[in-house]
């Protein structure tokens, strides 16, 4: 007697037959139906049909029965509403039963009906059940009126439940308290800015106080709130952190992990000298420890978190290197983060045990584990001066293995070893050429050019090699392609007498016979430098690099902050801001640590990144203005680092090897600016491992002198005719995106409103998984559907999207008005900026209004909300005027001349159904003309103006 | 918070589904069958899979993944926790966790289900008060039911949810009263090619199966608590009476549970119960391969080692193995290259030995990598840690209970590289 039988495949007609069993007249014979009923729905199938026959027998007073008949409306409810509505009786009469168990399982069972029609019928047993006697009615009901906000908020505003709800944070009874708060976190989430957790020293020990009391999952959400709260002063934050401490012996992990976040937060409060702080710091340990012992999922998990924990604080687990050391049969996602770890602990102290542990990893199976380990070597070597030597022996003996993918990946990171100790290791360059023809992967016969171009002097056959390299120059990857062309230059300058045929070859291969602009561009500038100036040449290419620094993979210290707020959540999982996380970001507030008590303490802690801790620019989105302001200083005047410096990687120095160096020269000899490709194109050093990361602010000068180009194109290919259509202005710099660009503009086409996007790929890396979101605006601009970006957009490819805009998006006024923030995710990361659409894209065709109706509403409208502009040098006629106005949705209602002067009376409308009426004056021979205005929203007088003179002017 | 659940099979079927929010298409599985295809190994998908919409976050238990879907920002630890605790309930109710156990109890499945979560948040998930609620299936109360037309549903409050103790019913009896506890531990070790550690920890729980009258409150102290420095502890264990006196003291749950779970870490020196002495080895050019595997007791207190299993995931380009155990049988699976050897109880005077030949495919060269031996073994009456219980007393209730300790020592990861 199993319930399996209720399995059996359907049969015809078994919709049919269980009719029949639903309403017979036998109790047993009826629940079993309903068990067949339930069981088909589980699996998926549709009985939908049933649903009159099952409601008919809610009325009854076995309890499972009951229960049965409830799951079955939660889950057909939405698509039987009418039928629903019979079942909303039932639910007002179980919320009065005496029995507090039926009392609960009603409440919480109309909430999860999800009928618009049926919650307001729930609302008065809802009040009722959130004042109950019975602390399990309440605490049910609590989560209750969360549902219901999901269904309807603004009815759980109106019905003031929200009151109730801040109410039961005081409740006596810890369990209705956890669930209070968890109802109004989740509620929370989608108003960002509403105050619903007002937390103040008050409610926090009454939350405190819960936390002792209620159960697990209670203890979560309690933690999670207390992590939103900042105390008033070190002395509140150590007196919280106190009691927050006996969480960490918890056995459920995800509590452990969220008082680690607690703490993690609390304790840059307290002063570093303080006796209570280094109790702390011990206590975090062992928690962190135990985590990784439990099931390969929480251990994931509590790795992730673990790897942000380690860069923000080291000195927590600096002496747990070793259960870190991975085991071989773990599941290769924690074999990875393991190894992720370990190479942030690695110090002088513990490196040799480490890299025994990174060699005996080296002879593993996984592929992906194995180049990950030897990586990793290469990484030990950048951090641990100390132990550059032994890594570099212990790379040779990997090449020495012969594995194909150990050797390509070890002269990988060989080559960012001559970066970080120049003249060191140059001896086992001979090795190294051995291996010249096994290497397959574009990364790392990109690595062995370079090489051999960087110590052409000491190798006697390098033109040999490099020619050998040049012979299916357009069959290599880009990467390569571009490294062969600057070492075959370098080659040139160090050894001119035999190598000039080469450097001939590459430069007409590169400039000639290419298709890619990055590399015909380097083509060109290293042929005009060479042609020119050898000397300047030489210095350029030539010039001494930076030694690249250890930390190329940290997290950038804002983010990290923020992550470090957010330890516990999916963003600590990806590491990436919570508002990366399209669908959950409703309401995104960026969280922040709180300073420090002692605020110079923070300085003098930890060197490398207290600085940028302090000092760095908080992650909001620029206004337009900032940005542009920022290119234009950037033009003029020296760039000045502000915030943390740049995180050097082996890219930038390429770029700067290029350009750093020799610009100056370059720029004042050459009267053609070359700036507008070169600045953008990151790939200039290409071939260099290192991550798409920010480019360095003195890169910035080249890039401003090609917008400024741009800007110009831009403005002389205004359309003629039709709606107005500003020219693509660049939105986001590639500097600012990690080698993404984003220009852009917005055009009405046929009533749509599209943004018009070139998306360029700056970065080495290939770009995929694009998407945007917009912040609320003030007209409620959403995209109308996804960025459509199918084909992942390669290094140095553009493209041109459209995206269709609806304005039935969330509303918020912004300032400007027509200020437009965006946040565009792809692979890599997010990224905002902002940018202003022009109001005439809001103007609808249908913005002509009646004479009669122009004259009433113009009179009817206040004279204060009359505004005045001035359009100086327009040279068109009214009548021209007026057609063009009327392509951008500008409609002319009458026009009257008086003495000479045209008056044209116009009118629009936006998508919003704001009404706009306006009077131009246009004067025979007088190029200046005069805009009223009249609007009974004065505020958008300012943006249509703009957009006179705008659409004028084109 | 937890937005459905579904539970997939090891050949990719969803064989249940469960909303407690809308309800969320199927289809969202497609994306962790392309992760789960991804994988070479059904244990290394990942645990948490981002989709347009949603994110997947699973877990892999008795060979069924259980797929949470969650909609907003939900401590993706909290959806573990809470998947693994219907793995236990699943497993209490029914005795084993299987997809057929689950198909034959899929109404009390549901039902259970509906009870743990209330809107995607914990309702009750202690076994305790769900086994109030929704009483397990037994055979014999299937029958009643049948025939009585009574339900596995319960009729009560269940008032353990709100007391101060909720982890405890109310009115409990027993003729026989009797606790039990056992201590279990279990070492997790890397030891290197010449038999050094390279690290040694030492993760122990204390198991309780307490079956006491009444409102029993209980306390237990060790001869040496100071071995216990990370410890997570059972909800009823009061906190500050350890803090302050390094003693337990709790009001028990009912039944089975878990006292305590600490961890002996790496830093304290950890006794290593047997050594191996190991010489795998191929020549090149030839197509044979020498195995030579011998274990002896090492730190044991005087204690027997007993079933002992000895595996190795051999090189790829082994083919077979032709070899002579001294004493217990061992297997060799071709095709997943897994060698077995059964080895049972170390008999200290004459030491068990694996010896013999392994052939390798004709013209392989000579494989790259080093086998892994990982070994499985159990000491009983002692714990490796040391740990040793002093003594337990109750209060609050007078008849005199039976007590019992039992110390078992277990390998967890040990492995011993070559």
């Amino acid at each position: 007697m199993t319930d399996s039988k209720y399995f059996t495949t359907t049969k015809k007609g078994e919709i049919f037959e269980l009719k029949a069993e639903l309403n017979s007249d036998k109790k047993e014979k009826k629940k079993e139906a309903v068990k067949k009923v339930i069981a088909s729905m589980t699996v998926g199938k549709d009985v939908s049909a049933l649903f009159p026959d099952v409601v008919n027998c809610m009325q009854t007073d076995n309890l499972e029965l009951k229960k049965l008949v409830y799951l079955y409306l939660m889950n057909y409810a939405k698509s039987q509403p009418d039928m629903a509505i019979m079942a909303v009786n039932t639910f007002v009469k179980d919320c009065e039963d005496p029995n507090p168990l039926i009392r609960a399982l009603a409440v919480r069972t109309m909430g999860c009906i999800r009928v618009d029609k049926i919650t307001e019928y729930l609302c008065e047993p809802l009040r009722k059940c959130l004042k109950d006697e019975d602390p399990y009615v309440r605490k049910t009901a609590a989560v209750c009126a969360a549902k219901l906000h999901d269904i309807n908020a603004q009815l759980v505003e109106d019905q003031g439940f929200l009151d109730t709800l801040k109410d039961l944070i005081s409740d006596s009874n810890p369990m209705v308290v956890a669930n209070a708060v968890a109802a109004l976190s989740e509620i929370a989430e989608s108003h960002p800015n509403s105050n619903l957790l007002d937390l103040n020293p008050q409610t926090i020990n009454k939350l405190l106080t819960a936390l002792n009391e209620c159960t697990e999952w209670g203890q979560i959400f309690i933690l999670d709130c207390l992590a939103n709260y900042t105390p008033r002063d070190d002395r509140e934050s150590q007196s919280i952190c106190e009691r927050v401490t006996p969480r960490l012996s918890h056995a459920n992990s995800a509590v452990v992990l969220s008082a680690v976040k607690v703490l993690m937060k609390f304790m840059e409060m307290l002063p570093k000298d303080l006796d209570y702080y280094g109790t702390l710091l011990k206590k975090l340990a062992p928690p962190l420890v135990t985590l990784l012992s439990a099931e390969p999922e929480l251990q994931y998990v509590a790795l992730r978190n673990i790897n942000l924990i380690v860069q923000r604080r080291p000195e927590i687990l600096k002496h747990e290197m070793k259960v870190f050391f991975v085991k071989y049969n773990d599941p290769i996602y924690v074999k990875l983060e393991k190894l992720d770890i370990m190479i942030r602990l690695a110090s002088q102290a513990n490196i040799a045990q480490v890299l025994a542990e990174l060699k005996e990893y080296a002879t593993e199976v996984d592929v992906d584990f194995v180049r990950k380990a030897v990586r990793a070597i290469g990484r030990c070597a950048i951090k641990v001066e100390q132990s550059a030597e032994r890594c570099v022996s212990t790379l040779l003996d990997l090449i020495q293995t012969k594995v194909n993918y150990v050797v390509q990946e070890a002269i990988v990171v060989i080559k960012d070893i001559f970066r970080k100790y120049p003249n060191k290791y140059e001896s086992v360059i001979a090795t190294l050429c051995e291996n010249l023809d096994s290497l397959d992967e574009p990364e790392a016969r990109a690595a062995m050019i370079w090489i051999v171009g960087e110590y052409a002097e000491r190798i006697d056959n390098a033109d040999e090699l490099l020619e050998s390299f040049l012979e299916g120059f357009h069959d290599e990857s880009t990467q390569v392609q571009l490294q062969l062309l600057t070492a075959i230059v370098k080659l040139f300058l160090k050894k001119p007498t035999e190598t000039q045929e080469l450097v001939q070859q590459v430069l007409s291969l590169a400039t000639q016979d290419s298709d890619n602009p990055d590399l015909r561009d380097r083509g060109y500038i290293y042929w005009r430098l060479l042609s020119t100036d050898p000397v300047a040449a030489k210095e350029v290419v030539l010039a001494e690099k930076p030694l690249i620094s250890e930390e190329t993979d940290l997290i950038e210290p804002t983010l990290l902050e923020e992550l470090i707020c957010h330890i516990g959540t999916l963003a600590s999982v990806y590491h990436k801001p919570p508002s990366a996380f399209v669908e959950g970001s409703r309401g995104v507030q960026h969280k922040r640590l709180p300073g420090s008590a002692g605020s110079g303490e923070s300085e003098s802690q930890d060197t490398g990144s207290a600085a940028g801790v302090t000092e760095a620019p908080p992650a909001v989105i620029p206004s337009q203005g900032d940005l542009l302001g920022d290119l234009l200083n950037l033009d003029l005047t020296p760039p000045t680092t502000t915030g943390p410096p740049p995180p050097s990687s082996g890219m930038q120095m390429g770029a700067m090897d290029l350009l750093g160096g020799g610009l100056d020269s370059l720029m004042g000899d050459e009267s053609e600016p070359l700036g507008g490709d070169l600045g953008g194109s990151p790939a200039m050093g290409a071939g260099f491992s290192a991550p798409t990361a920010a480019m360095p602010a003195s890169f910035n000068a080249p890039v401003s002198g090609g917008l400024d180009d741009l800007f110009d194109l831009g403005g002389g290919v205004g359309l003629p005719m039709g709606a107005y259509t500003p020219p693509k202005t660049i939105w986001l710099p590639a500097m600012k995106a990690k080698g993404l660009e984003i220009s852009g503009t917005f055009v009405r086409r046929a009533g749509v409103i599209q943004m018009e996007m070139t998306l360029t790929n700056k970065a080495m890396s290939v770009m995929t998984d694009f998407a945007i979101q917009f912040n609320r605006n003030s007209f409620g601009l959403a995209p109308a559907g996804p960025l459509q970006v199918l084909t992942p957009l390669s290094p140095n490819q553009s493209i041109e999207v459209a995206l269709p805009l609806s304005t039935v998006g969330p509303v918020m006024k912004m300032e400007p008005l027509n200020n437009l923030q965006v946040a565009v995710k792809n692979n890599i990361d997010v990224f905002y900026f902002s940018c202003q659409y022009p109001i005439s894209m809001l103007f609808v065709e249908d913005g002509k209004m009646e004479r009669q109706v122009f004259l009433a509403t113009w009179k009817d409208i206040p004279n204060d909300n009359e505004s005045q502009f001035q359009i100086k040098d327009c040279h068109l006629n009214s009548d021209a005027a007026s057609n063009k106005l009327q392509g951008s949705n500008i409609f002319t209602i009458a026009k009257r001349t008086v003495e000479g002067q045209d008056m044209l009376y116009q009118s629009m409308k936006l998508t919003n159904s704001i009404w706009v009426l306006a009077e131009l004056r246009v004067q025979a021979g007088n190029p200046n003309y005069t805009v009223c205005l009249k609007c009974r929203a004065a505020e958008v007088s300012q943006g249509v103006f703009q957009c006179y003179e705008a659409v004028l002017k084109n | 918070m937890i937005h459905s659940l579904f539970l997939v099979n090891a050949s990719g079927d969803i064989f249940l589904e469960k909303h407690w929010k809308s309800v969320v298409s199927r289809s969202v599985c497609d994306y962790f069958f392309e992760a789960q295809e991804r994988a070479t190994e059904p244990e290394n998908v990942p645990p948490v899979i981002p989709t347009p919409h949603h994110y997947l976050i699973s877990v892999l238990r008795h060979r069924i993944y259980f797929v949470a879907v969650i909609q907003s920002e939900v401590p993706p630890l909290f959806v573990i926790e809470f998947l693994h605790r219907v793995v236990d309930t699943f497993q209490d109710y029914f005795g084993v966790c299987t997809e057929a156990a689950i198909k034959d109890n899929v109404v009390v499945v549901y039902e259970l289900l509906e009870e743990m979560l209330d809107n995607g948040f914990p309702l009750a998930t202690e076994s305790n008060i769900l086994k109030e609620l929704i009483k397990p299936p037994t055979i014999l109360r299937t029958m009643v039911n049948t025939i009585t037309g009574s339900t596995n549903v319960g009729e009560q409050l269940p008032t353990g949810q709100l007391s101060v103790v909720p982890w405890r019913r109310t009115g409990v009896k027993y003729t026989n009263n009797e606790a039990y506890f056992d201590v279990v531990e279990e070492i997790d070790a890397i030891i290197d090619k010449s038999g050094s550690t390279i690290t040694a920890e030492i993760q122990g729980v204390i198991d309780a199966c307490v079956k006491l009258t009444g409102m029993p409150d209980l306390t237990l102290s060790f001869m040496n608590p100071r071995l216990l420095d990370d410890v997570s502890f059972h909800p009823c264990v009061r906190f500050k009476r350890w803090e302050a006196e390094r003693i337990l003291s709790f009001i028990p749950p009912d039944g089975n549970f878990r006292l305590l779970s600490y961890h002996v870490s790496s830093q304290n020196l950890v006794a290593i119960p047997v050594y191996v002495k190991h010489n795998i080895s191929f020549r090149e050019g030839s197509s044979q391969g020498r195995f030579d595997l011998t274990l002896g007791p090492k730190q044991t207190m005087g204690k027997a080692v007993e079933s002992v299993l000895v595996s190795s995931q051999l090189p790829r380009g082994v083919l077979n193995a032709n070899l002579n155990p001294s004493q217990g049988t061992y297997t060799f699976d071709p095709v997943t290259k897994m060698l077995t050897w059964d080895v049972g109880k170390i008999n200290p005077q004459k030491l068990p030995s694996l010896k013999g030949t392994m052939s390798l495919q004709a013209g392989a060269s000579k494989p790259d990598e080093n086998p892994t031996i990982n070994i499985q073994l159990k000491i009983q009456q002692m714990a490796i840690s040391g740990l040793k219980v002093n003594r337990l007393d109750m209060y609050g209730e007078k008849y005199k209970p039976f007590k019992g300790i039992k110390y078992m020592t277990k390998a967890g990861k040990f492995q011993v590289r070559t």
